[in-house]
This record gives C-alpha cells, structure tokens and sequence, in this order.
C-alpha cells in the first residue's frame, strides 16, 4: 500500500500568539515551529498500516524552512518526502497543490491531521477529496485497513459512526487513531539521505486572504469565593453571570 | 441572491447549533435584502421543518429518505451545492459542527467558493469587501479573513451566535436532487449513541475534570454536578490518556473545543494546550487546591480549596437555589 500523509508547520503547542504591523502579520519572532500533532497521529498511523508492504510519503507545502519539519517526518518513518515550494497562501491553495501531485503520482490511502493548530481550518481533507472525487471523512478517531477497504470510526455529536470506505480515500486523523512516534538514533540519521524532492507550484486562484487578527479580550481579574461558601458562587453564577 | 442555510439534524431533530445557524443566515440574508432558503437532508417530519420558518427562513427545501437517509458527506456536498445552484444561492451557510467539517470543504470545492470555517461573528460587508471573524490559533486569537471569491460558503462555530426567533412557518417544497451512485463509496455501518445525557460539543455548561480528581472512582460528583446543571462532562488529556474517562471527553489543543457559556474546571491545572479548547467559553470557574494553577489567570470566578470537599457543597447549594427557584 502506498500512504501519502500530508505534513504542516505550526508553531509549537506552548507558544504566545502575537502580531505586528498593526495586528496584520503573525510575528513568527523567537518562534519554534513543529510538526502538527495531528499530523504526527497520522504518520503514525500510515507507517503501522504499511509496515513491511508498502510504503509512505509525506507532502508539505511550504516554503525552504519547513525542511526541519519534513525531517523530522523522515526520522519518524516516512520513507521520502516532497515539498512543493510556495506560502501555503490557505487551505484551497494547499488542496490544489497536494491534488495535482497526487493526480501525476497515485496513493492508496491520504491521511491528513484533523485540522492544523494554526487556522484550524479541518478543511484541506474534505478539498482533496472533492478535488480528486474520491470518499473524505473529517475527524477519524479509529482506522483500519484490510485488503481494499477501511474501516474508519468517525467522530459525531453524542456519540460515533463506523463506516467502510474503499481506498482510495482521504481521512483527517485524530487522537486515538495512533500514538505519535518518537525517532529513534537511526531513524534520526537515515532522514538526513532519505530522498526529499522539492517542486514548483501550479497557478491557482485563491479565494481568502487574512486581512488581521486579534487577541481575545482579557478576562478581568478572577473573583475568589471562600471555600466555605459555594452558595455565593451560585449567586455570583446566577445574579451577575447569568448563567444559570 | 438568496442566501442557502444547511439544517442537519440528528436523528430526525434538529439541533440547537442548527437553529443558531439559522439565526445567523436570517441575519446575512438580512444584510443583503434577500431571501433566506434552507435544505434538509434526511428523514425529518413536517412539524418538525416548520420549526426552521421559526428562526427567519422563508422555504425549506426538504431532501427525504432513500439513499439520503443517513449523512454521507460526498453526497450531501453534492445535494447542497446543486440547491445552491438551483435557488442561485451565493452564500451558503452550515453549522461548524462534525459532518459541517466535512461538508463545507467539499462545497466549496463544488462552487468555487471561499471557505470560512468557525466563523464566530456576522460578516461585514463595506467597500466591497466581505469579511468574516474566525478562530485561530486553537482559540488563542480571532483572525479575520476576507472572501474574494463570488460565492461563499460560511461554517458556523456552535455556541457562538445567539437563536432570534424571528419569522413564521416556512413553506415545505419537496425536492429531488440527481443523485450520483460514485458519490455513496462510504457506507455507515453502525451509528453508536453514548449514554450522555448532554453532548459535549453543544453543551451550555461543561463540568471538567483532571488529574486532581486521583482516579476514575472519584467521578460520581462530578457526574451528579453536572446533572443538577444539565451540564456535559469534559476531562483533560491525561485523564482520558489513563482511561480514567473516554476520549470523547477530552477537551483542548489536541482534543475536543468546547465554547459553553459556563465550563467549570475541577482539579485541573490549566495548562495552555488545556487551555486552547476551552478559554472561549463565555464565563470560567476554577476550583483547585493551588492557589498558584495558572488556570485561576483566566478564570472568572474561582475557589481555593479541595474538590472533595467544595464539589459536594457545590452540589447541595444549587440543588438549594434550584428548589427556590
Ligand atoms: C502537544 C501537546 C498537546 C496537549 N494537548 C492537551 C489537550 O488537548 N488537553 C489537555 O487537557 N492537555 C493537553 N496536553 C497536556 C497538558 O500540557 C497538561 O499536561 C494537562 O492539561 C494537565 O492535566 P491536568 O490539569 O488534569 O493535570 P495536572 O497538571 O497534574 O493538574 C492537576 C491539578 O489538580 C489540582 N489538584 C490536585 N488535587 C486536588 C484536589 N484534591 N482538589 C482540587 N484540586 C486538586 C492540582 O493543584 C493541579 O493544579 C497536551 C500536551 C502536549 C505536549
Ligand atoms: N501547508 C501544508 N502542507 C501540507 N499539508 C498541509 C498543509 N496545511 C495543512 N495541511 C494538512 O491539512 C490538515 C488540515 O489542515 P487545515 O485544513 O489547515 O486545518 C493538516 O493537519 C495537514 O495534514
């Protein structure tokens, strides 16, 4: 089976958000940038599911300094990686881009993270599916692969639906799919000569732009209630929260 | 042009979310002096339709039964878009919610239209510009991302707008899209309804808790907590990472966002991944036994003190102010 897992550069989980040029730009300042976590759960998976029968390629688009991020996919397991070198501009853009390449070069199985932690937009699965007219399935918690057809647990409102879906097919992974791999010594030292192609973008139209940002408000400071007394807490929730 | 609402429902009903979104379209629809069309997918019963004319549309557009019976999202992608088409909607709103996630990208995809995914405001519409408010950063910022393509397609984050009442009955047309045997390559198997009285994802108020609570024996009072407030349970990550509770519960950067109006954290330090699902909530009570836990820098109210002690007095004060009221 041949994976192709899609791969995103976000800044880590830890990281203070904040903007310049008049709340225009995101400052990437002092900022260290990771593989999404959801993306890990992914390679994860793709790597267990072609274990000794296949293989897995990862796909990023972005620009040269995402290369560590693309790296440390390799040292994971991925067994080569492309790079389409452009800003990924948003999710439209990305979609194209990874469906054109996958149109030249057919997978069996595409896995994306449910969403990237940087726009949360849980959006570029459902593009690729569309763009390649194959079955996308938003945020998976369970997969599953045998022979031509998976099993996927997907994620809904009170509760969970199992489907079957035939390969090929594009799923947003999350947790419970796998557990993040760590790369181990050799790992870390096979990803340095492990192929790693880097081609051009097409031209695309793109339909968004990110024209500012904001921080959410501060909450004031907290009121504290005694221990003693959570009947005040009820009243504070009630006559002046309004919540219950 | 009108403007396109998708109502989901589960089960045959329709959600709060979904009302909220309707609200919202109403409100769109309002902003441009137009119509507001909505489409059901699904085996939902007449009254239940009229319901949708409750909250601003004008005209359902009611897909029943057959192979729509249950949500498959190439498909429904497919059915919404030709609606879209056919009323010659340019705007096309949905619920943020799970199946929303799947849909709204393949729709946009179909009309060529610019995607905003949890939006948490109206649009604003000046200069010929249309712009929408969205989280980003895993609730950490807001960022506004302006459409600059014809059509639009807009998700809805749950709890973010408030359901106006405003309008009558809608009429019902029956409508019977072209359907494309390519597009029901997934087949649901088995839907699995948990025994939660409350869903996470649309609660109104969150009862959470964490590695504070010692083990999964201790959570009787949380459950009873959140049954005395109507409330849906949440956990952090390494709660369900020890099986204390499902995964389904956990709520943060890596699991499930909640924005309720009330989320109540017990024993729960507040770290920032922790923090990432969940600071949107409306307002946030703390209670742990560190004055120090950085989770009391973003509360609104808070109480310093062991849980098993504060949570079962909690409990009996409104069960207090539950019977005077
Ligand atoms: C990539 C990444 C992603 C992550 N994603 C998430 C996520 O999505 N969600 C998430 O929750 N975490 C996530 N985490 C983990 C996060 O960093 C924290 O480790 C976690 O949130 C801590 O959980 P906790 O507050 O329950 O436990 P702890 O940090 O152990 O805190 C327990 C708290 O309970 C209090 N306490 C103890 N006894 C009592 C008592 N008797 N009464 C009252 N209070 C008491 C303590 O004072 C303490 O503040 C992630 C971490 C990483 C690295
Ligand atoms: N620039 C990118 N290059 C490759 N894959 C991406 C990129 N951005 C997002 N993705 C993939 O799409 C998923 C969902 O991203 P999003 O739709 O932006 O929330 C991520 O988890 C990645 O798997």
């Amino acid at each position: 089976m041949k994976a192709l897992v899609c791969i995103s550069n976000v800044p880590d989980t830890t990281t203070k958000i904040t903007f310049t040029d008049n709340n225009t730009q995101f400052n990437t300042n002092g900022v260290q940038f990771i593989l999404n976590p959801y993306d890990e759960i992914a390679l994860a998976r793709a790597i267990e599911l072609t274990e000794g029968n296949g293989s897995v390629t990862v796909i990023n688009v972005g620009e040269a300094n995402t290369e560590p991020t693309i790296r440390k996919a390799l040292a994971i397991g991925a067994t080569d990686a492309v790079r389409i070198n452009a800003k990924p501009h948003d999710a439209w853009f990305v979609a194209y881009q990874i469906a054109q390449y996958i149109k030249a070069n057919p997978f069996d199985l595409i896995l994306t993270g449910r969403e990237s932690i940087d726009y949360n937009g849980s959006k570029v699965a459902g593009m690729l599916g569309e763009l390649l007219d194959i079955p996308s399935v938003s945020i998976i918690k369970k997969l599953e692969v045998n022979g031509n057809e998976a099993t996927v647990e997907r994620e809904i409102e009170g509760g969970k639906e199992i489907l079957t879906i035939p390969l090929p097919f594009v799923a947003g992974t999350a947790e419970g799919v796998a557990e993040p791999k760590i790369p181990n010594m050799r790992g870390i030292m096979s990803a340095r000569i492990k192929p790693l192609s880097v081609i051009e973008p097409v031209e695309v139209k793109t339909f968004s732009e990110i024209i500012g940002y904001e921080t959410p408000a501060p909450r004031g400071q907290v009121k504290l209630v005694p221990a003693s007394d959570p009947a005040k807490l009820v009243e504070l929730l009630h006559a002046e929260a309004r919540v219950i | 042009m009108p403007v396109l609402i998708y109502t989901e429902n589960s089960e045959g009903k329709f959600k709060k979310s979904t009302f909220e979104a309707v609200s919202y379209a109403r409100a769109i629809a309002d902003q441009n002096n137009t119509s507001l069309t909505a489409i059901s997918i699904g085996n939902v019963s007449a009254g239940e339709l009229q319901n949708i004319g409750k909250y601003g549309a004008e005209k359902v557009l009611n897909v029943s039964g057959g192979k729509l019976k249950d949500f498959v999202n190439q498909a429904y992608a497919s059915v919404i878009a030709e609606a879209a088409k056919k009323i010659g909607a340019d705007i096309i709103v949905l619920s943020n919610s799970f199946s929303g996630r799947g849909l709204a990208p393949r729709i946009g995809v179909k009309l060529e239209a610019g995607v905003i995914d949890g939006a948490v405001a109206l649009p604003e519409q000046k200069d010929g510009k249309f712009t929408v408010k969205k989280t980003a950063f895993s609730g950490k910022a807001f960022a506004t991302v302006e459409l600059t393509s014809a059509n639009k397609v807009i998700a809805l984050t749950p709890n973010a707008y408030k359901i106006v009442e405003k309008g009558s009955a809608a009429a019902i047309e029956d409508f019977s899209p072209e359907v494309n045997a390519s597009d029901f390559k997934a087949m649901i198997k088995e839907i699995v309804r948990s025994t939660d009285k409350v869903s996470l994802p649309d609660a109104e108020i969150v009862v959470s808790g964490g590695r504070g609570l010692k083990g999964p024996e201790n959570w009787g009072m949380l459950e009873e907590l959140a049954d005395v407030l109507g409330a849906a349970l949440a956990c952090s990550k390494p709660v369900s990472d020890a099986d204390w509770r499902p995964h389904s519960e956990h709520v943060g950067q890596t699991g499930i966002a909640v924005s309720p109006n009330l989320y109540i954290a017990v024993g729960i330090s507040g770290a920032i991944q922790h923090l990432a699902g969940v600071s949107s909530s409306k307002v946030i009570v703390v209670i742990n036994k560190d004055a120090e836990a950085p989770f009391f820098k973003v509360a609104d109210y808070g109480i310093v003190g062991d849980a098993f002690e504060v949570v079962p007095q909690l409990i009996k004060a409104i069960k207090e102010y539950k019977a005077l009221a």
